[in-house]
């Protein structure tokens, strides 16, 4: 009964999706205000009947209704209770209505909070956004009902897929999905500007902390699919480059132009047009990432069984959404004004630079991730691309991007001076030497590559800190100094905290890459093996018993210097319900380093007591990199937070349109 | 016509592209084993414990070789289609049995004696094909997987096709489907019957 209602309230917001996605836009278009006020109840019923929707499936989790034919394939009664709860986004039905449901609470979110918007603008945006989920909605209702029956019900379910079983599982879709989905915030925001005409300073202003907020997620989101790789996979790396990694983070990289783009164009008016494709793009971006998870056009780690019918409709949706704002946006923006003119040295060519830089590097996954498709539909045979070519371009298109995180801060609005930024650098450049030579003589190796990762970041941070501190000169006016720095504005200080975050993901890259290592040996109980100056002592395995797994788990010791610093257990697990024996890494993590240790197999299959493969790593700075993803996060919210978007004035709202239009 | 429009022009391609990319298979992987001569192997018969067979037995016939097990989910899938198979065609269908015990998460390899793993796979076997049907002309087990590695054996069930010569003619990965058997195996096997 429960599963049943729970259908029903998917059927239900589906048609609330629909009114949703007309009325308003009409009401918004001919001045009804009856109708425009339909958005915002509409929008909240939808959140509630997808919510309810979201309980009941989870209900089937929990209590083991393997008479859902989703349930039977993903759960087990076996399966601990926090992983049958992450199990109702573990499959491909269940992850779509995870996506739904958060596009629900965005279009909630932006109900409740649009108070000091105009009506017709709340509209539009939520009009947006109820077409979106209308479409979303009838995927899921037509192709991947997650409420299926099967009678007669299973007796027992098949299990999550092992590699999921892990507390990565519950937190990285969710975190995913909030970013994928919370660009469509900003694409509805942008369409709204384009239907309305309206593309000026205050709507740059009303979507920037919304684009922020997604951007946040999806930062998380990619940082915690990463760490999850890492200590999951057990191959002791970080980003494989495939296909669905890629698909996230190509509407990372559209989402980081789109932010530096939308404060050009609150603060200036200018780069509009620039602005609005972004918007459109990062949320084209996500969509086209679910097409290619979903469709199984691409082969991936990531990649759920797949059904031919499932890419046909996800197609149809993309060209829906996608064509149609492209096209709005093809016949409104040669109407659109320049905005505020610039020099060729000025704060906007360093943003406008920096946009170009990252939607080249956008563009540049796209081609790596498309490029075997391309190949096979020529009938041209089948090539993978791999990190040897998103290395090779992905790298020099960042370098620039590196050095004009130091420069950006520095150069004022409209036109600056090279000589007065050079001043006020040179000790950046100092700073970035001395970190770029010193590092690499403590760890006793030379390269150019790593002399140039870390200069970067040593360039980075010193200009940060010389920008915060210049700033709190200027601004000081008598008050002390600790006073003035706590009392910058809180976007100023998330800027310079997410920047320094991308100079601590730097280090962590180039160190990581540069100074690895790691061994593959043989080890019977009572050999060691050392890296790094890592001692490990291994004393054979043992049999231990999960939940749902038998595992032999390794018993090793580690010790540095001949003193023992603690013990590692790392496991090989058979799941009960699964042919492929799992990895659990042990990992001791540091600030400087991890250290790393994974069972392979026996030598002698029958003789496990005996001689066992074991991969033993040293990370150094490897933790880093998720640490420096967690800083630009915090900056983002930082920024997100500043008081000017929190005022309760409607002094937006009142800025006439076009008046920042030169 | 505005410079706008070439964005349009440039998703419309992507969208063309992505749509010939639905009716591709990227799974389709190529094997390198067709065209050459099938891995050699001698294996115990499923049916007779005590006897070998290796694929000179079946020199100068044409013959499929259907990896399979009784964990192996997707083989059910199939195995209506190849015992419907093996009724109506005059092609031998042999069975590679592959992994028997330790393919099935759920045993402790650790503990168990080599001769209970014997008894225990042909048991499992045995009692499969009573189950569901026997299509085989004969089964061969391959309790270690050995020979599933010569035959760089991907995901289980996977069918090969292999000529008078003993060369492998095509390779199949996951579970044979009526399109796949009508318009791919059946057309091969008629050409190499010649």
């Amino acid at each position: 009964m429960i599963p049943e209602l729970g259908h029903f309230a998917l059927i239900l917001a589906a048609l609330v999706a629909a009114v949703l996605g007309t009325l308003p836009l009409i009401g918004a278009h001919t001045r009804r205000m009856a109708w425009v006020a339909l958005a915002r109840p509409a929008a909240t019923a939808i959140a509630l009947l997808i919510t309810f929707s979201f309980a009941c499936l989870t209900q089937a989790f929990v209590a083991n209704d393997f008479s859902v034919a989703y349930v039977a394939n993903h759960s087990n009664s076996l399966l601990p209770i926090q992983y049958r709860i992450a199990g109702v986004w573990g499959g491909h039905e269940g992850s779509l209505l995870l996506w739904i449901l958060m596009l629900s609470w965005w279009a909630f979110l932006v109900a409740m909070l649009s108070r000091h918007l105009p009506d017709a603008m709340v509209a539009r945006v939520l009009g947006t956004l109820g077409l979106v989920a209308f479409g979303f909605l009838l995927f899921i209702l037509l192709t991947s009902n997650p409420f299926e029956r099967m009678l007669p019900g299973a007796e027992e379910g098949r299990d999550l897929n092992p590699l999921l079983q892990d507390p990565g599982l519950i937190i990285h879709p969710p975190l995913l999905y909030m970013g994928y989905v919370g660009f469509s915030v900003a694409y509805a925001f942008a369409v709204a500007a384009l239907l309305s005409g309206q593309l000026d300073a205050a709507w740059a202003r009303w979507s920037r902390p919304w684009t922020t907020a997604a951007w946040i997620f999806l930062t998380l989101g990619i940082a915690m699919g990463s760490w999850w790789a890492y200590y999951e996979l057990g191959w002791g790396g970080w980003w494989f480059w495939d296909p669905v990694e890629n698909a996230s983070f190509m509407p990372w990289l559209a989402g980081t132009a789109l932010i530096h783009s939308l404060a050009v164009t609150e603060k200036r008016g200018s780069f509009k047009n620039w602005t609005v494709l972004l918007a459109i793009s990062a949320f084209s971006l996500s969509l086209l990432g679910t097409f290619l998870v979903r469709s199984g056009v691409l082969t991936s780690v990531h990649a759920f069984a797949t059904d031919p019918t499932r890419g046909v409709f996800i197609l149809i949706f993309l060209v829906a959404v996608i064509g149609s704002s492209l096209a709005l946006f093809a016949w409104r923006a040669p109407k659109v004004g320049l905005g505020g003119r610039f020099g060729l040295v000025s704060r906007e060519s360093a943003l406008l630079t920096n946009n170009v830089l990252l939607v080249v590097a956008c563009a540049t996954v796209l081609l790596g991730t498309l490029y075997p498709l391309l190949i096979d539909a020529l009938g041209a045979g089948k090539i993978s691309v791999g990190p040897p070519y998103f290395n090779a371009v992905f790298v020099p298109v960042m370098i620039p991007i590196l050095f004009l995180i130091g420069v950006g801060p520095f150069a004022r609005w409209k036109e600056a001076s090279i000589p007065e930024i050079a001043r006020a650098l040179k000790w950046a450049l100092a700073a970035g030497i001395i970190v770029a030579v010193a590092l690499p003589l403590i760890y006793g190796q030379w390269s150019a590559l790593t002399a140039l990762g870390l200069f970067f970041a040593g360039w980075i941070v010193a200009s940060g800190v010389l920008n915060f501190a210049e700033r709190v000169r200027q601004t000081r006016a008598g008050r002390s100094i600790v006073a003035t720095a706590f009392s910058q504005p809180r976007s100023f200080v998330g800027m310079h905290i997410a920047h320094i975050g991308v100079a601590v993901f730097v280090v962590g890259v180039t160190m990581v890459s540069s100074f690895q290592d790691e061994k593959d040996v043989k080890l019977a109980p009572g050999e060691s093996v050392d890296v790094a100056g890592y001692h490990f002592t291994f004393h054979g395995v043992k049999a231990v018993e999960g939940p749902n797994y038998v595992a032999a788990q390794g018993v090793f010791d580690l010790s540095v210097d001949g003193k023992f610093v603690r013990k590692m257990n790392p496991e090989k697990r058979n799941y009960h319900s699964s042919a492929m024996p799992m990895t659990e890494a042990a990992i001791d993590a540091g600030l400087l380093r991890d250290v790393y240790v994974s069972l392979g197999e026996p030598i002698d299959r029958d003789k496990p007591e005996g001689e066992w493969a074991v991969r033993v790593y040293y990370k150094p700075f490897v933790d880093w990199i998720w640490g420096g993803c967690v800083l630009m996060a915090l900056g983002g919210l930082l920024a997100m937070l500043d008081r000017r978007y929190r005022v309760r004035s409607r002094a937006a709202a009142i800025v006439p349109a076009g008046s920042q239009q030169a | 016509m505005n410079r706008y429009v070439w964005i349009l022009v440039g998703f419309a391609g992507l969208v063309a592209l992505l749509a010939i990319g639905l009716g591709l298979n990227p799974r389709d992987v190529p094997s390198p084993l067709v065209g050459k001569p099938v891995p050699a192997f001698t294996l115990a018969k499923l049916s007779e414990p005590e006897k070998t067979v290796s694929p000179k037995d079946m020199q100068g016939k044409v013959w499929l070789l259907n990896v399979w097990a009784s964990w192996c989910v997707s083989c059910r899938q199939e195995h209506p289609i190849l015992v419907e198979f093996s009724k109506k065609a005059d092609v031998p269908l042999i069975g590679l049995n592959y992994k028997e015990v330790r393919g099935d998460g759920g045993f402790d390899m650790a503990k168990m004696p080599a001769d209970e793993e014997r008894k225990l796979a042909w048991q499992r076997a045995n009692k499969w094909l009573a189950e569901h049907g026997d299509p085989y002309k004969l089964t061969v087990m391959d309790l270690d997987g050995r020979v599933g590695i010569d035959f760089g054996v991907y995901g289980v069930p996977e069918t090969y096709v292999i000529d008078k010569a003993g060369v492998i003619r095509m390779k199949h990965t996951g579970p044979i489907t009526p399109d796949v058997l009508g318009k791919k195996i059946m057309p091969l096997l008629a050409e190499l019957n010649k």
